[in-house]
């Protein structure tokens, strides 16, 4: 697919040091953090400006090379797996954060930034980036904007899209375009800039971002409840929300989940308990104090076991251990975690736990399930074994009736991952065939090649 | 690379490997920020924890050939394990690497310095204790007839690769093979007994560290401890281990666990990260041993780091101090990813009077030290030490603790390559311990 002629092209552009085409290499870039996904791509570009971007696509877009721009490589919905080969674009080299504009509260950076040092340099400057993705610590500011990555403070705060408020991006003709900027109104035409969020590199290569930044909260305090069962800490968490309080963080884990945690750490969880919810707050002192007191009466009041108040930063770091090893807890039991987010309106999220259970026990599958109780997203999990292709075949018929049910209740296939390769059989169920067909139309007017991360988002039938 | 040593290495990933471990990698890529070569390669994913997974897996399953990209990517690892201890599924990085090594060093592809240095080295004079005296013995000669200072007003260092000479500068006094002969066997508590404790003194760490050693002892004398050093123990087998020289490691271990045994205590005190997670691991290491695996268990049940039992012995409360200074740490990365012992170190050095604790920026990553990857993997060491030494000088620290014999010698290198030698100086924790015991208790 890349001859000899288009390498040298290559080569031209980036250098010889930034084009890997090796095996080791091809095989390292065919995979992302999704079990079961895989493809090597013919070539592995690393460009260090967006001029070398807009030259690399339109070398592509005229031979009709694919392209798979990828930041680290951690998504959950096999987004940057290079299923139809081509070219993977890399960002390590466009990893500049270029501006804090403090009387503006933005931050214009590059692609290649790592999400934690994004937060960090807001903090430095007494500001704060809200969206903290699990990956945060690795994860890419560009992959973060094209999944639209959400995180622990989606209730309170949002997701990426909330704070992405101008993008320079490079379209599939190679056309230099910048959205949005240091502007809160903004009506200028179509707003493309949510456009391209979340658009998963179909649409275009993402090579710059303007961020909004809020002020940093003063204080922050953490509880953690536990209750008899899911469907009082369901009660609780409309309680808090009908009292008109706003948590900065209200997580939960199911009993599954907290039995598997407990096993794993050792932390004093009672493994009888059939929820846990651990809630932040943050704000000014006085206020988080109030709305802290008040949601640990309502927590009580509606029948919680046990609540919890942290009294020192040490004492929180505790509290929030549970929900922190959870993942890692959950890992350790078997070698394959399928880590879905099927999402539903907040008030269904009992319900949705409940259904989620019959249809582990109907398949005959480990599904432990913890999430973000605040907006619904959940994280339903399925312990196996990628190598058992019996159960797999389970998992995958499971995993279908819980998109399904978790959309009858209103909810969404995916809530912060993306779709992908993964869920693309899956989109029409929330999007409505219609509904495909618009997000087709506007990805074909944008790319009538198809040369962005082809094989994500729509099936192979649907891309014409 | 030839392509029937390809081969040959592809079979022996197949026979070595242990697939379900890499299977329980999820390729979530919480290990890239912790890797020291994934930064210092500009984020190059094959020399990432996650991508050398995958390569070894990619070699298992036939994907790809192991050939020159592959070894690369297997040589250049540290091995600090600094992976493990980020990994929420957590995959045995350590043991998955040496299996690596084992596939590939066996068909005995290895570059000219590597070669000297593992043949010379690692078989005679690490295998055999006497050997180890008589070699650290001649380095004491040379040292004090001052044929050293001969040698460099000559240049002849200078034909070294520039690590290997500005490392004999950095090497400690050499005892005299006397001293090392008659090391003693058994010492008494001071004061109420505690413990009754068996000390692992090691090879080098009992040779031409051994001023190291004897202060270890004297603290757990102080903290009470009756101690036995047995007969007939010798190097751990780590570098060989690490190097992909099993077979080696394993009569190492099988001579320690005998040694220990007769010993009949239930604390093996160790004082060199690197060893220590060596000596817990000997259980992995005779697994497929019958006779061997519950005896193996058994004595790494009882590995403990010098720093960790005077914490159990509360010897932090005891009183210590020193002249006014700043001391900062450099975590060993096998105490603390392989043994999970961080907090301990830190507790001790606080609770010195006079001493100012400086944390300073990555302790806990690598310096480069690696056993012998600084020999064999200079570039890629010197580039992790110079950035070390910037975090270092932050802190304005007098003195660089570290708890293991390679890392100390990586700091002081660090300190000399920076000038720095007349105003800062790196210190194994058990000496600075006895000096601030021994002056707040004169």
């Amino acid at each position: 697919m890349i001859s000899s002629k288009i390498r040298k092209q290559f080569v031209a552009i980036v250098g010889e040091e930034n084009v890997l085409d090796s095996e080791s290499s091809l095989l390292n870039y065919s995979y992302d953090a999704t079990p079961g996904f895989q493809a090597r791509p013919h070539c592995v570009l690393a460009p260090r400006n967006v001029f070398e971007v807009s030259e690399i696509v339109k070398i592509c877009n005229a031979n009709r090379i694919p392209i798979v721009p990828r930041g680290s490589g951690t998504n959950l919905s096999a987004s940057t797996t290079p299923s139809k080969g081509g070219v993977v674009l890399l960002f390590k080299n466009m990893n500049e954060i270029i501006e804090i504009d403090e009387a503006n509260l933005t931050m214009t950076v590059q692609p290649g930034v790592i999400t934690q040092r994004i937060i960090e340099a807001a903090e430095a400057k007494g500001l704060f980036y809200p969206p903290d993705p699990g990956s945060v610590n690795i994860s890419q500011i560009g992959g973060n904007i094209s999944t639209n990555a959400g995180g622990l403070h989606g209730l309170k705060y949002g997701v990426t899209r909330d704070y992405v408020i101008g993008l320079q991006v490079v379209l599939p003709n190679g056309e230099i375009i910048e959205t949005g900027g240091k502007l809160a109104k903004d009506v200028a035409g179509y707003d493309l800039t949510r456009l391209f969020v979340g658009a998963e590199g179909t649409l275009g290569v993402i090579t710059g971002a303007v961020l909004k930044l809020i002020p940093k909260p003063e204080a922050t305090k953490t509880m953690l409840v536990l209750f008899e069962d899911l469907e009082t800490s369901a009660k609780a968490v409309s309680a808090i929300i009908e009292n008109r309080i706003i948590p900065a963080t209200l997580e939960f884990l199911d009993q599954a989940t907290v039995r598997v945690v407990e096993d794993f750490a050792q932390i004093g969880l009672p493994t009888d308990a059939g929820a846990v919810l651990l809630i932040e707050q943050d704000g000014p002192k006085e206020i988080v104090d109030r709305d802290t007191e008040r949601m640990a009466k309502i927590c009580m009041e509606t029948g919680a076991m046990d609540v919890q108040v942290a009294q020192t930063p040490e004492e929180a770091y505790e509290l929030t251990s549970a929900r922190r090893t959870a993942l890692s807890a959950l890992s350790r039991m078997k070698p394959t975690t399928i880590l879905e987010d099927a999402t539903v309106p907040r008030s269904k999220i009992a319900e949705m736990v409940g259904i989620i259970n019959e249809i582990a026990k109907k398949y005959e599958l480990t599904v432990c399930t913890f999430g973000h109780a605040g907006d619904g997203n959940l994280h339903p999990t399925c312990l196996t074994d990628a190598r058992d292709t019996e159960e797999m075949e389970r998992v995958d018929a499971a995993f279908k009736e819980i998109f399904e049910e978790a959309v009858r209740l209103g909810g969404t296939i995916t809530g912060e991952h993306g779709v992908g390769e993964m869920k693309l059989p899956y989109l029409s169920l929330k999007a409505g065939e219609a509904g495909v067909e618009a997000m087709r139309n506007i990805k074909f007017a944008l790319d009538p090649n198809a040369i962005m991360n082809p094989g994500k988002m729509f099936t192979a039938k649907q891309q014409r | 690379m030839q392509t029937r040593e390809r081969k040959k290495i592809q079979q022996n990933f197949v026979a070595k490997m242990d697939y379900d471990e890499l299977m329980n990698c999820t390729r979530c890529g919480f290990c890239l920020p912790s890797c020291p070569t994934y930064k210092e390669t500009n984020q190059d994913e094959k020399h990432s924890p996650r991508g050398r997974i995958a390569i070894m897996k990619g070699v298992v399953d036939g994907l790809i050939e192991p050939d020159d990209e592959v070894k690369r990517s297997i040589d250049l690892c540290l091995g600090c394990r600094a992976c493990e201890t980020a990994c929420p599924s957590g995959v045995n990085f350590g043991q998955l690497l040496e299996q690596a090594r084992h596939a590939i060093y066996e068909v005995n592809n290895q570059s000219a310095t590597e070669k000297v240095a593992r043949t010379q080295v690692l078989n005679r004079f690490f295998m055999d204790q006497k050997e180890m005296v008589s070699a650290v013995n001649l380095l004491g000669i040379y040292q004090r007839t001052g044929i050293g200072k001969f040698a460099h007003s000559f240049g002849l260092m200078s034909m070294l690769p520039d690590t290997m000479a500005t490392m004999e500068k950095v090497l400690p006094k050499a005892p005299t093979k006397r001293q090392m002969q008659n090391r003693p066997r058994y010492y008494e508590p001071i004061g109420k007994k505690t413990k009754k404790v068996a000390f692992f003194g090691g090879c080098l760490m009992d040779t031409l560290f051994l001023k190291t050693n004897e202060s270890t002892t004297k603290l757990l004398q102080y903290a009470g401890c009756e101690i036995v050093v047995p007969e007939g123990q010798g190097c751990c087998g780590a570098l060989h281990g690490h190097s992909g020289e099993v077979d080696q490691s394993k009569v190492l271990a099988k001579r320690n666990i005998e040694a220990f045994e007769k010993a009949g205590v239930d604390y093996i005190i160790t004082n060199a990260g690197g060893c220590g997670a060596f000596l817990v691991d000997y259980g992995h290491l005779l697994r497929d041993e019958p006779e061997w695996k519950a005896r193996a268990e058994a004595f790494s049940a009882k590995i403990q780091d010098i720093t960790s039992i005077l914490v159990d012995l509360d010897f932090h409360k005891q009183k210590l101090s020193l002249p006014r200074q700043i001391v900062t740490y450099q975590d060993s990365c096998h105490l603390r990813n392989g043994q999970k012992v961080s907090e301990q170190p830190r507790q001790l050095l606080r609770a010195i009077e006079g001493v100012e604790f400086v944390e300073m920026v990555g302790a806990d990553s690598c310096c480069g030290s690696a056993g012998i990857y600084n020999l064999v993997e200079s570039d890629m060491s010197m580039q992790i030490l110079d950035k070390k030494m910037t975090h270092v000088k932050a802190t304005d620290a007098k003195t660089i603790v570290t708890t293991n014999p390679g890392c100390l010698l990586q700091m002081k290198l660090g300190i000399e390559r920076e000038g720095l030698s007349d105003k800062m100086d790196g210190v194994h924790i058990v000496d600075l311990l006895v000096e601030a015991y021994e002056r707040a208790n004169r």
